[in-house]
């Protein structure tokens, strides 16, 4: 058979049963052999939207995401979402197309050093040199894609070994002898952590997206609840612990809550789980968390002790050395009431600074109260992706999240433009849920070709405009620390988002009073196919609290 | 948005200090990668995308011809080594680090250097070569070629020794490094 239809069957060994893609001329085998090959292909409109559906769709089912390009453009395209999925550990593996052996390195139409170009922002990738090597290298691409610390992997096919002809036989054994991760977890270290932990008075749990991806959140919960650990989430982490749950401090960092930054600046010990000690999480690195000593448990040995010193390092899979710790600490018998005072604190800061917002006194809608009618709308049942602003910030704050993989967000790349793809796959993996992208009138527009995508598979994805006419956060750092010199954020009346969702066959919907606001969203929510509602918020509202950039936790502001 | 909260314009000391773990000393990596296209790209591209600076690196075969042996130096002084040895780790085509200790390492760089030699001047250029326990392994009538293997304090010492002759070119190979003992690098 061709090696494209040996692809195709390594595809479905995988269990991969869904790509998204775009043809072109290098990778015409490719798409010759999906004509019928028994696997779901979803023509994106840019590859990039393409990029950004694959990590929706691993991030909602935790399995690994496959988008397509072909050569040159075709994978610049994808850059974006490649880096988003290394900054964000998303499992995906990127198949594109490659010039005829023969053309490489002469500048050939459409050429482009792939391999070259993504090289900074892979897990790893592979240059197909023969044809013979295609097989085994796609499995080791999904394994190096879904194991370990997951990460993108790029798989470059030149086009004409894709068309070789090659007799396929089943791979079953890798072949990676430096790539061993480790996953278990030193039990002596982890017996530490333990009796630390029985130690502390003042402890901080602090949860990062590796608890998401290690399918972890069960296991985070027992931890917290073997005492009256405080818990806090990343941005990344968020849905990890149920937000309903007495332990639940809010989320931490920038724009955290203050329970959560002070709990963290005042802590004895912070037990740190798939977490990395982000810039936007620590503030100023040499006066956070000052009286704290670190329990750093991650897959990756590399994040270890990075940025913050790791008094106690456990390197393996959270879902394994999670258990284990619980019960070296049960073991341990300890007296709750050794953290009455630092609840006494925790509850005060809670008290006087909860997360709050001034309601308009009429109809205006209020960017916070459009999350929390969102909430009440959809019961909180739904997956939600978000762009990269102040609505993802905000939607982090005031959406109570209680499951894993139903936050999808870009935390750090920082994308605009992510969210409508990521629904657009989210949905494509989890066809009976309900899933909702809140996306700021400046973000959605980077990705709103899917929209067409969309509407032609029927995905049926509902699209909430936070439209407040401004690239608001830069417009609110202009306005805090630029002397509100308002320099080039501003983004006009265009366009009109009810008829540019018409004109891509969706239905469009406008609201702009915050006495009919839940009931219109509910009305969005009940209609058919997808649905894009333009909500008009307050134009200048900022979010807060928020830690200024470079400064430490407890110089919070708002 | 990377930038602090200020408009405050940042002073270039402010931008130097910058922190991390710093061991103050030269260290030699030897690393066991896969001979495989690209890697030595890998390599390179990880020290400079991580803000690392390789003083010198030398790849070779090792006696597994699936095999390539990369030695680095790295100056410890400017970069927590602990991040640098980890970073390498991950990539996959790296199968070994080793952080070599001068006192239990064997190094030693090859170098050739070509000096105006001409009259009186040729039987004192011929006195340094004896000392340095180097070769001339060309000459003609106006200048020679040495080569010099050992410690790069002694080809730098040789250099030094050379200059005022009249230094025309050199060439170095960069140091390679073998643990002392019967294991494995």
């Amino acid at each position: 058979m061709r090696a494209v239809d040996a692809l195709i069957e390594c595809l479905k060994a995988e269990g991969v049963e869904v790509v998204f893609g775009l043809p072109g001329g290098a990778n015409l085998p490719t798409y010759d052999a999906f004509y019928d090959g028994g696997i779901k292909h979803i023509l994106v409109r840019h590859e990039q939207g393409g990029g950004h559906a694959a990590e929706g769709y691993a991030k909602a089912t935790g399995k690994v995401g496959v988008a397509l390009g072909t050569s040159g453009p075709g994978a610049t395209n994808l850059v974006t979402a490649i880096t988003d999925a290394m900054m964000d550990s998303v499992p995906t593996v990127f198949l594109t197309g490659q010039v005829r052996t023969e053309l490489l390195g002469t500048d050939g139409f459409q050429e482009a050093d792939t391999i070259g170009i993504t090289m900074p922002i892979v897990k790893h990738s592979f240059m197909i040199q023969h044809p013979l090597e295609l097989p085994r290298t796609l499995h080791e691409a999904f394994h190096i894609a879904r194991s370990g610390r997951p990460g993108p992997v790029v798989v470059d096919i030149p086009q004409d070994l894709s068309r070789a002809d090659i007799a396929y036989e089943p791979v079953d054994d890798l072949h990676l002898p430096g790539y061993q991760p480790t996953t278990e977890g030193n039990q002596k270290q982890i017996r530490l952590a333990a009796k630390a932990l029985a130690n502390s008075r003042r402890p901080v749990i602090y949860a990062g997206g590796g608890v998401v991806n290690a399918n972890a959140a069960a296991e985070l919960t027992e931890l917290v609840a073997s005492d009256r650990f405080p818990c806090t989430c990343t941005l990344m982490a968020l849905g990890a612990f149920p937000a309903s749950q007495g332990q639940w401090l809010g989320m931490l960092g920038m724009h955290g809550t203050r329970a959560a930054n002070y709990a963290m600046d005042e802590a004895d010990l912070i037990c740190a789980v798939g977490a990395r000690f982000d810039d936007r999480i620590t503030g100023k690195l040499s006066e956070f968390a000052p009286r704290a000593k670190f329990i750093h448990i991650d897959v990756d040995p590399a994040e270890i002790s990075k940025n913050v010193p790791a008094h106690i390092p456990i390197v393996g899979d959270a879902k394994n050395i999670l258990p284990r710790l619980v019960a070296e600490y049960r073991a341990l018998e300890t007296d709750a009431s050794r953290l009455e005072e630092w609840w006494g604190r925790i509850e005060q800061w809670r008290k006087r600074y909860p997360l709050t917002y001034e309601d308009s006194t009429d109809a205006e809608i209020k960017p916070q109260r459009m999350v929390q009618a969102l909430y009440e709308a959809t019961g909180g049942d739904c997956i939600l992706t978000s762009d990269v602003g102040q609505h993802q910030m905000w939607a982090a704050q005031y959406f109570a999240f209680e499951q894993p993989r139903r936050w999808i967000n870009s935390g750090g790349l920082g994308t605009m433009g992510f969210g409508l793809p990521a629904a657009m796959g989210a949905q494509v993996g989890c066809p009976d849920q309900v899933v909702c992208c809140l996306a700021g009138d400046g973000s959605v527009q980077m990705n709103i070709q899917e929209l067409a995508t969309c509407t032609e598979y029927g995905i049926p994805i509902k699209v909430f405009v936070m439209n407040n006419g401004y690239l608001g956060m830069v417009r609110q750092w202009q306005e805090l620390f630029w002397d509100k010199r308002y320099s080039h954020v501003d983004m006009g009346q265009w366009p009109d988002f009810v008829r540019l969702a018409e004109a891509y066959g969706a239905t469009g919907m406008r609201l702009d009073d915050k006495t009919t606001l839940v009931d219109g969203m509910k009305e969005a929510l009940a209609k058919e196919g997808p649905v894009v509602v333009d909500v008009r918020v307050t134009r200048e509202e900022n979010c807060y609290p928020m830690i200024p950039a470079g400064q430490p936790a407890r110089n919070m502001v708002g | 948005m990377g930038e602090p909260g200020t408009k405050e314009p940042l002073s270039l000391e402010e931008l130097e200090a910058a922190g991390g773990i710093r061991t103050g000393r030269k260290h030699v990596l030897s690393i066991l990668a896969e001979n495989k296209p690209g890697v030595l790209s890998r390599i390179a591209g990880l020290f400079a995308r991580r803000g690392f600076n390789i003083d010198t690196l030398t790849v070779g075969p090792t006696d597994d011809e699936a095999i390539s042996r990369f030695t680095l130096t790295v100056d410890g002084a400017l970069h927590p080594m602990d991040q640098v040895t980890k970073q390498l780790h991950k990539l996959i085509n790296v199968l070994k680090i080793r952080d070599l200790e001068p006192e239990e390492t064997l190094a030693r760089d090859l170098a050739l250097f070509k000096v105006a030699a001409d009259g009186a001047a040729r039987g004192e250029v011929m006195q340094i070569v004896d000392i340095f326990r180097a070769k001339i392994v060309d000459v003609t009538k106006r200048s020679v070629i040495v080569e010099v293997t050992g410690t790069k304090e002694k080809i730098d010492a040789f250099e030094q020794m050379i200059r005022p002759f009249g230094l025309i070119e050199m060439a170095r190979t960069g140091e390679i490094a073998i643990a002392r003992g019967r294991g494995e690098t």
